[in-house]
């Protein structure tokens, strides 16, 4: 169709659902997946798909497998000892747990952050650096605009413009928490994990990562883990909900965030939801 | 209530005593004998004592041809030694498994060799270096046998500063992209460096301290070597010898004790002073 020939109406029409249409792609689709630490089930049998440019929120008691279900998506599970991952991980069409993935690259696609911001004890300057050149940009130039921008995409750039050479410890912690989020951007993921990012920081700071946290789900897609529900409603489109079932974790249900919170099909998510133990 | 709080005030009383009173003896007793040294070592110091090689037995002249062979005997050693037990360590730490049994029996055998007595230490060297290796009585074999006496310590204190690293760290550094080994030496070893640094000087402390695992391996000479394959003369056995088989050789023997505390002092202040440097650099 021409779009010459429609309407201004009709034109907002086929945005809204083009935009739709590219929300709705599936960004990540996991199948069966369960993983054990020894003998220990951690989860079991989770099938559930990730959208594209959206928050994909992943809620749930502790213990139910979250952290563990995220670290799969990135493969951190390798180098946690006796951990045995099983299923199937679709990225882009790609096996993230087949054997051969190159797991460098895709910890460059698949960023993270954690509940705890930890900053390398390295100058702020230092801190960006290095995973820039690690991921073979070597021009000075070029790096140097990265930090930049990635700092402005935090925020963070006109409060630590003028001391880059200053120990990232030397921030509050959610200046901390922004930084190891730039750190993460500044190698451009495709998706970006994050487990409790805000769980750790004051209700102001953890505001304005929220912002952040809304701001940059039109570049990329996020999949976060939160224990704080007005929060994932606030800006999740996409929810997910964990269990603990006789000691082992399991997926009750996902979908839309609309659904998940105003009207989910299971007992367990309701209750959840609305605090009654 | 005051009552209970009495009485625990007491119990706090009482150990804080005990604790001070531990502490000042022990400071008591180290600055007895480290006054003792200085006052009877400095009266025979002198530039000349430094620049002179040893006469008649050592009784007079002084020790440059030993402080020679002792800077040589731990030069060899560090050489060999910082190397082996960093890869060991960074191994052990990093890369094995934990629960392996090879790893486990790895370990065990460094506890047991950094309690093992250096005199055994001595006959191996004697024997392996010496004799089977062919190097003979040298500075070689004697810096190679302290380097096997102070791999088990060195190795152990390195892996603790890498085990002692937050695993936040390790998890933050992979989900960044980094490869393991970009991960070790771009920030584990760096963060590490406290740790090496406090292996590197009980080690030193325990090389250049060392008579009975040397007096088998680089031998008793007093002359000045002129090659790794001399023999050469360190601190420790030329106090051990000055004092215990020449008759009046007391007063060279403190002054050469109080080059060795001197000597010991200025390689730690050097090893803290060239590391924070390297750290400053490294981290900052």
């Amino acid at each position: 169709m021409n779009s010459q020939l429609l309407t201004k109406p009709q034109l907002i029409m086929q945005n809204l659902q083009q935009n739709k249409v590219s929300a709705d792609t599936k960004k990540i689709e996991i199948e069966n997946l369960s993983l054990s630490y020894g003998n220990k089930n951690a989860f079991t049998n989770v099938n559930m798909s990730i959208y594209a440019n959206s928050i994909n929120a992943i809620i749930g008691p502790s213990g139910c497998g979250k952290t563990s279900f995220i670290r799969c998506l990135n493969r951190l599970t390798d180098i946690i000892p006796q951990c045995n991952v099983t299923g199937s991980i679709k990225f882009n069409g790609l096996d993230i747990l087949h054997k051969k993935t190159d797991v460098i690259s895709l910890r460059r696609d698949i960023g993270m952050i954690f509940q705890k911001p930890n900053p390398f004890p390295m100058s702020i300057r230092k801190n960006l650096e290095y995973p820039i050149r690690e991921h073979g940009i070597r021009d000075k130039k070029k790096i140097k605009s990265l930090i930049q921008t990635s700092l402005e995409d935090v925020g963070l750039w006109h409060e630590v413009k003028d001391r880059l050479d200053t120990s990232a410890l030397s921030l509050s912690g959610g200046q901390q928490q922004r930084l190891c989020i730039a750190r993460a951007l500044a190698l451009s993921p495709k998706v970006i994990l994050m487990d409790e990012p805000c769980s750790s920081l004051d209700p102001i700071s953890s505001g304005v990562v929220e912002d952040l946290i809304y701001k940059i789900k039109s570049r990329l897609t996020v999949i976060i883990i939160t224990h704080d529900l007005a929060q994932a409603k606030r800006i999740a489109s996409y929810a997910s909900f964990f269990w603990v079932k006789d000691d082992c974790g399991t997926l009750v249900e996902s979908g839309t965030a609309q659904k998940i919170f105003n009207i989910p099909g299971n007992r367990l998510t309701m209750n959840y939801i609305n605090g009654v133990r | 209530m005051s009552h209970l709080k009495q009485k625990n005030c007491f119990g706090d009383y009482m150990v804080t005593a005990i604790i001070w009173f531990t502490v000042i003896g022990i400071c008591m007793a180290f600055f007895w004998f480290m006054s003792d040294i200085l006052i009877q070592g400095s009266s025979s110091l002198s530039v000349d004592f430094f620049i002179e090689n040893p006469r008649n037995s050592g009784r007079a002249g002084g020790i440059f041809s030993i402080i020679v062979s002792t800077s040589l005997i731990l030069l060899v050693c560090l050489l060999t030694v910082i190397p082996l037990a960093l890869g060991t360590a960074i191994f052990l730490a990093e890369f094995a498994s934990l629960n392996l049994l090879f790893t486990r029996f790895v370990r065990q055998s460094l506890d047991i060799l950094a309690g093992i007595p250096s005199i055994i230490f001595g006959l191996f060297g004697s024997v392996f270096f010496c004799n089977i290796l062919g190097l003979g009585f040298s500075i070689l074999s004697g810096g190679l046998t302290l380097s096997c006496m102070v791999l088990p310590i060195l190795i152990r204190s390195i892996e603790e500063g890498f085990r002692s690293l937050d695993n936040d760290y390790r998890l933050n550094a992979t989900a960044l992209g980094f490869s393991k080994t970009s991960m070790v030496f771009r920030f584990l070893l760096p963060m590490a460096t406290p740790g090496i640094i406090v292996g590197l000087i009980l080690g030193i402390g325990r090389a250049i301290a060392e008579t009975a695992a040397l007096i088998f391996t680089s031998g008793y000479v007093d002359r000045t070597p002129s090659s790794l394959l001399d023999s050469g003369r360190s601190l420790s056995i030329h106090i051990f010898d000055l004092s215990m088989n020449i008759p009046g050789g007391n007063a060279n023997a403190y002054a050469s004790a109080l080059v060795l505390i001197l000597f010991i002092l200025l390689i730690n202040l050097a090893v803290s002073f060239f590391s924070k440097r390297w750290l400053q650099r490294n981290i900052l």
